[in-house]
């Protein structure tokens, strides 16, 4: 049984106690516990069941390595699966339930898997169930699915807030160990602005649990003394619970930062993503423990050495009475003496390497430890808990010698630097055989944009893994990289801790080293995803010799642990398994973020309403009031109509296409894209990029243009005002208005630089609102002011400016509807005034509001094209035939050269028309023209497709516009149109022209 | 001249700062050879300031003049003032090539207020405030939108963006700075 202590824990207060559940039983701890502190206090160590075999599962580490202490956390919309208990802070109300079986921990019938096992090897989905085909689908993946997964995704809409913070620095320390404290106050030394973030709530790292002392006093007052000192410094900003999560090129970093965690539904956010800019990085990531493999070693009692001592010293919590020590080096016999110093049994250690000599061992022997050289726990006893362990000789096959009754196994490999945040953006390591691990090659760090290095690792980060080297390391790296981000020398020395003596590590990866078949199948390399060493040894007779091949075929280190434990493991073993040395082996990649962070942190505030910005005109409100139905255009929401109580969508567009069309409609055209263009070279330069001439419009004239890119295709259409001898205002799609401007500052900014042209997008500025229809002179005349609308006085493709009632307007005389229809721009902070004006004025004519739908229902009546209907990106003007608005006497426009080759020439193009069906329905959209047989793949032979449909109210009847092979020169042919339609194959139709009202155009130039 | 109204009729939210929409705020484009001396002469007379470094804007007695870009200003004057500045401004520079326009009615101004406002500015931006002294002026992003910031004093940063993501700016804003995130909150 694991326990709390009567005494001790430097992290816990006994005087503040903190209420928790663990599937419904009623907890406590105290606080400063982790969830996985106090549930071991509380004797809960069987946390969860493993992924593929269902195997019990209990803690193996105390913090962010932890691959089986994953729980459920919170409820009802607070609920998040997948929660790390080793490193979330103990709350009172805290709810946890633990995953991955069914119906309960205790009893999960999924551990069937575990007896199935044999037939579970590495790889076994993409053997098993090859055949028969359907077999996959139908039956083995719902029993898969249902048996493997971790937590259940959240059903409801997360609650809380998230949010992004931007941070600069000039050295950022990843890391608040004893190694990144010495870094940041040796950066700071030399001036530079230090940001220092530590993913605990505690600085000092594992440092004060080790001990040892430095400048002469025990680790946690020089820790004390030294964030005093560095909280005190103006230059050194501190940060607690903030992870260093990923490096990038550029010194951007990512660190993600738990704010209110452990205080659910409090003000303020859950998460903050640092986004973090650092001229240069220091890595002081520490180093983790690496577990043995041997037999059960995934039994829950089975734990890191250095998991065990944090546990008792941090948290006064003891994983079991009795302890056997399992080792390959010195480091692990302080967990022996932390064990013995608590009152705690540690019956033996078993020490793999022949020979034990070093002075932690001594201490050990001297503190009546009895410690056995040579030897390897070959099997251990125990289901749901440790209850003894057989121990044989490491250089044998397993057979047991000994039997030693205990509750608890603390186990350590070795150690391995954490090399991720250096690996991140490109940093290379070496395999150090003296202490068996990678570690980061100093002479090839990640390089910045000048070539030098941007990252340097600092203490057990770098490979010093003891604490007189760390500190060394530390002081040098804080220092280097102070200077690299612009700081000056300084001579301020090292912190110093005495020199300690080691007796080297022995590398081990398998134990005992000649364990047969059967023992090999029982040693996990990755606890939560049920890999062994029997996998990755089979693996490697299967012809796998790439690390990451035979990662992704065992599923090793992608645990949500992402390999912490596994990873080097592994590869030892996979290596041994090659017959290759471990650095021909290599790693697999380490790729951010270095624990998971949660999808809220990464959405930042972008949700609900700020899930992404909404344009709005000046008229919103009204459109709002109105009810108006609204349709995306670009970030804008334009009113598609404006449906009245009890009319459906198609009812509305009807009515007021009629209104407009027989009395008068408004428009809201505020989104139109308006852009001005001044200069000397303004006329020229209008006509680059225009297919027609726009040099040559009279001021006070408007002009219908079209504008294609460099390969000739139609991208932005709009109408062309001249305002002065030298100013034009281009009107572009609601959609294109930036990317128009955008195109003009390019050609502007790098072809043509020295043209005198200037650019502003006035889009904004102005409301502008379309008076349209046969009462429309009527509505703005009841209006008054100095203006003649008359016929004459303003003529068709002409604009005005002046006083329009109240208002100084500018009235283009444009339509895009085919009837007598006026636009009028005003400030935009008149424009809802003067859409109230022009209400009130056309209230006597029946005056009509109307949307988009209604727009391109008249648009199309007119067979007036849209951008993005009858272009896609592939069609040219020539198409649609607009080759009226194609200047034959300019020498060049953009376009102009595209638009003479062989294909875009070839007189088989599909061309605009416009279709009647037969029996007055309406086309479906999109669909294409079909004729008789097909080609070589069985595909039907099309040769035209509607790129325009509606129900015309006006007509009474379905129109259409079409793109169809030569279609100017089928007129009234009858073509199949296909549908979707089961029941009717295809709808009759006939080519027409693309105008269907008004053709003479008589009615817009009233 | 029908009353001009901005945006959000001068909306207000109080969080760890205070949050305001300044009104109509009278505001020209002009595009010029910044090295041209009337160029100079000319700003000063409408606004009172000299030609600002870039990254900076000046105040003078009728308005201020902020860097937009190595031939592009933004003078921002009072509302009412803006056509008589504008025709001033053409009236004075001409014949040169220049592009001058009254781009009030397009854009929103906010006033951001409290000694923390680096905070609450610093969750939108990627520039970089610890050196956002009085005087500073960046174009930047605030989430997910264009947008450009004074820092008028110690306690008062002005945002400008354009007027149809008014209410998404204030809104964002308002969320960035609500009570109980605070960054460095002691």
């Amino acid at each position: 049984m694991s326990a709390r202590l009567k005494t001790g824990g430097r992290l816990i207060d006994r005087k503040d106690r903190r209420w928790f559940t663990f599937n419904g039983r009623r907890l406590m701890g105290y606080a400063g516990d982790t969830l996985a502190s106090a549930l071991l206090g509380e004797g809960q160590m069987l946390v969860g069941r493993s992924f593929k075999y269902h195997r019990p599962r209990g803690f193996v580490a105390s913090g962010v390595e932890e691959p089986n202490g994953l729980v459920g956390l919170g409820q009802g919309a607070h609920f998040e699966p997948d929660q790390r208990a080793t490193t979330t802070e103990l709350f009172d109300g805290l709810v946890a339930a633990s995953q991955n079986h069914w119906p309960m921990l205790e009893h999960d019938i999924g551990a069937v898997n575990n007896a199935l096992a044999r037939f579970l090897p590495a790889g076994f989905y993409y053997k098993t169930f090859m055949a028969p085909r359907g077999g996959w689908e139908k039956l083995f993946e719902p029993i898969v699915r249902r048996s493997a997964g971790l937590g259940r995704v959240p059903k409801e809409r997360d609650p809380d807030r998230y949010e992004y913070f931007y941070a600069h620095t000039d050295v950022l320390v990843v890391g608040g160990g004893v190694a990144g404290l010495t870094a940041a106050r040796s950066a700071a030394a030399t001036g530079a602005r230090v940001l220092l973030i530590e993913q605990t709530p505690h600085w000092g790292g594992r440092a004060p649990v080790d001990g040892g002392q430095i400048d002469g006093m025990p680790v946690e007052d020089w820790v004390r003394k030294t964030v005093e000192e560095l909280e005190k410094a103006e230059n050194v900003t501190l940060r607690r619970r903030l992870m260093g999560a990923g490096v990038y090129d550029h010194g951007y970093a990512l660190g993600y930062e738990h704010v209110g965690d452990a205080a659910p539904g409090a003000d303020g956010p859950r998460h903050r993503l640092w986004r973090i800019r650092a001229r240069q990085i220091v890595t002081a990531t520490g180093a983790l423990e690496r577990p043995l493999a041997f037999a059960g070693n995934d039994i829950p009692g089975v734990m890191l050495a250095s998991a065990v001592r944090d546990y008792v010293v941090n948290w006064a919590v003891s994983p079991g009475d009795r302890t056997v020590i399992v080792t390959n080096n010195d480091d692990a016999y302080r967990t022996a003496l932390a064990l013995k110093g608590a009152g705690l049994d540690v019956p033996m250690v078993v020490d793999a390497r022949p020979v034990v000599t070093g002075p932690l061992a001594q201490a050990a022997r001297a503190a009546g430890i009895r410690v056995e050289p040579g030897r390897a726990i070959t099997r251990v006893l125990g289901r749901k808990r440790v209850t003894g362990v057989e121990i044989g000789v490491q250089a044998g096959e397993g057979a047991a010698v000994d039997t030693v009754e205990c509750d608890a196994v603390a186990m350590s490999g070795g150690w391995s630097p954490v090399v991720h945040l250096w690996s991140h953006c490109g940093g290379k390591l070496i395999w150090d055989a003296d202490q068996a691990l990678f570690r980061p090659d100093p002479k090839q760090p990640p390089t910045g944009a000048d070539g030098a290095g941007f990252v340097t690792t600092a203490g057990a980060a770098s490979g010093a893994l003891d604490l007189a080297g760390g500190l060394r390391d530390a002081h040098a790296a804080g220092k280097a990289a102070g200077r690299a981000a612009g700081g000056r020398a300084h001579r301020k020395p090292a912190p110093k801790a005495a020199p300690e003596e080691a007796q080297p590590i022995l590398p081990v990866w398998v134990m005992p080293e000649n364990a047969g078949p059967a023992k090999r199948a029982k040693m996990w390399l990755d606890f939560q995803n049920d890999v062994k060493v029997s996998d990755v040894q089979l693996a490697a007779r299967e012809g796998y010799a790439s690390v990451e091949h035979t990662k992704r075929y065992t599923t090793l280190g992608m645990a949500t642990d992402q390999g912490k434990l596994s990873n080097i493991n592994g590869l030892a073993v996979l290596s041994d398994a090659l017959g290759q040395p471990i650095p021909a082996t290599g790693t697999t990649t380490f790729r951010p973020p270095y624990t998971p962070i949660s999808f809220g942190a990464i959405a930042g505030e972008a949700k609900g309403d700020l899930f992404q910005p909404i344009r709005r005109t000046p008229i919103q409100d009204w459109h709002e009031s109105q009810g108006a139905y609204f349709e995306p255009v670009g970030q804008w929401r334009r009113p598609y109509c404006y449906p009245r109580p009890g009319e459906s969508h198609a009812q509305a567009v009807a009515r007021e296409v009629t209104a407009t069309r027989t009395k008068v409609g408004l428009l809201d055209a505020s989104t139109l894209g308006k852009i001005l263009v001044r200069g000397p070279d303004a006329g020229r330069f209008l006509d680059m990029l225009y297919t027609n001439m726009m040099s040559t419009l009279g001021v006070g004239k408007c002009r219908y243009g079209l504008m294609c890119d460099e390969n000739g295709f139609l991208m932005d259409d709009g109408v062309v005002a001249r305002l002065s001898d030298d100013s034009w205002l281009c009107h572009t799609t609601t959609g294109g208005a930036e990317r128009i401007h955008g195109w003009m500052e390019e050609w502007l900014q790098t072809e043509w630089w020295d043209w005198k042209v200037f650019t502003a997008n006035m889009t904004e500025q102005f409301a502008q609102i379309a008076v349209v229809g046969p009462r429309a002179r009527a509505v703005l005349e009841r209006l008054g002011g100095d203006i003649d609308l008359s016929r004459d006085g303003l003529p068709f493709m002409h604009w005005a400016e002046g006083r329009l009632g109240r208002f100084d307007a500018r009235i283009f005389r444009i339509s895009f509807s085919g009837e007598l229809s006026y636009e009028i721009a005003v400030p935009a902070g008149q424009g809802r005034a003067l859409w109230d004006a022009l209400r009130e004025a056309g209230a006597p004519d029946g005056i009509t509001p109307y949307g988009t739908e209604a727009l391109h229902v008249m648009r199309a009546e007119k067979g007036f094209i849209m951008i993005g209907d009858e272009t896609d990106g592939t069609v040219i003007p020539q198409d649609l035939g607009l080759g009226w608005a194609i200047s034959k006497k300019k020498p060049d426009y953009l376009g102009k050269r595209a638009q003479a080759r062989p294909h875009m020439t070839d007189p088989e193009r599909w061309k605009l028309v416009g279709l009647e069906t037969l029996d007055g329905s309406v086309l479906p959209d999109g669909a294409y023209i079909v004729g008789t047989g097909g080609n070589e793949l069985g595909q039907r032979y099309t040769f035209g497709r509607v790129t325009s449909t509606y129900h015309s109210p006006t007509l009474g009847r379905g129109i259409a516009m079409a793109l169809v092979a030569r279609g100017p020169e089928r007129m009234g042919e009858i073509v199949d149109v296909a549908t979707l339609d089961e029941a009717r194959e295809v709808v009759k139709a006939r080519i027409t022209s693309p105008v269907f009202y008004d053709p003479e155009g008589e009615k817009q130039n009233v | 001249m029908s009353e001009t109204v901005s945006a959000l009729a001068g909306a207000r939210f109080d969080g760890f700062c205070t949050i305001k929409e300044a009104g109509p705020t009278g505001m020209i484009t002009l595009r010029a050879d910044l090295g041209l001396k009337k160029v100079a002469r000319a700003v000063e007379a409408a606004t009172g300031a000299a030609l600002p470094a870039p990254l900076r804007f000046t105040t003078g007695a009728r308005g201020r003049v902020a860097w937009m870009s190595p031939d592009e200003l933004l003078l921002l004057v009072d509302h009412a003032a803006v056509p008589k500045t504008v025709q001033r401004l053409d009236r004075a520079l001409a014949p040169s090539h220049v592009l001058v326009a009254d781009v009030s009615d397009a854009r929103a101004v906010f006033r951001v207020h409290g000694a923390h406002w680096p905070e609450a500015l610093g969750k939108l931006t990627p520039a970089d405030l610890r050196d956002a002294a009085p005087g500073a002026f960046r174009r930047t992003r605030l989430g997910q939108v264009a947008a450009a910031f004074a820092v008028l004093d110690l306690e008062t940063v002005e945002v400008i963006c354009f007027r149809s993501v008014a209410r998404y700016m204030f809104d964002l804003l308002s969320n960035a700075a609500a009570p109980g995130s605070q960054v460095f909150a002691r």
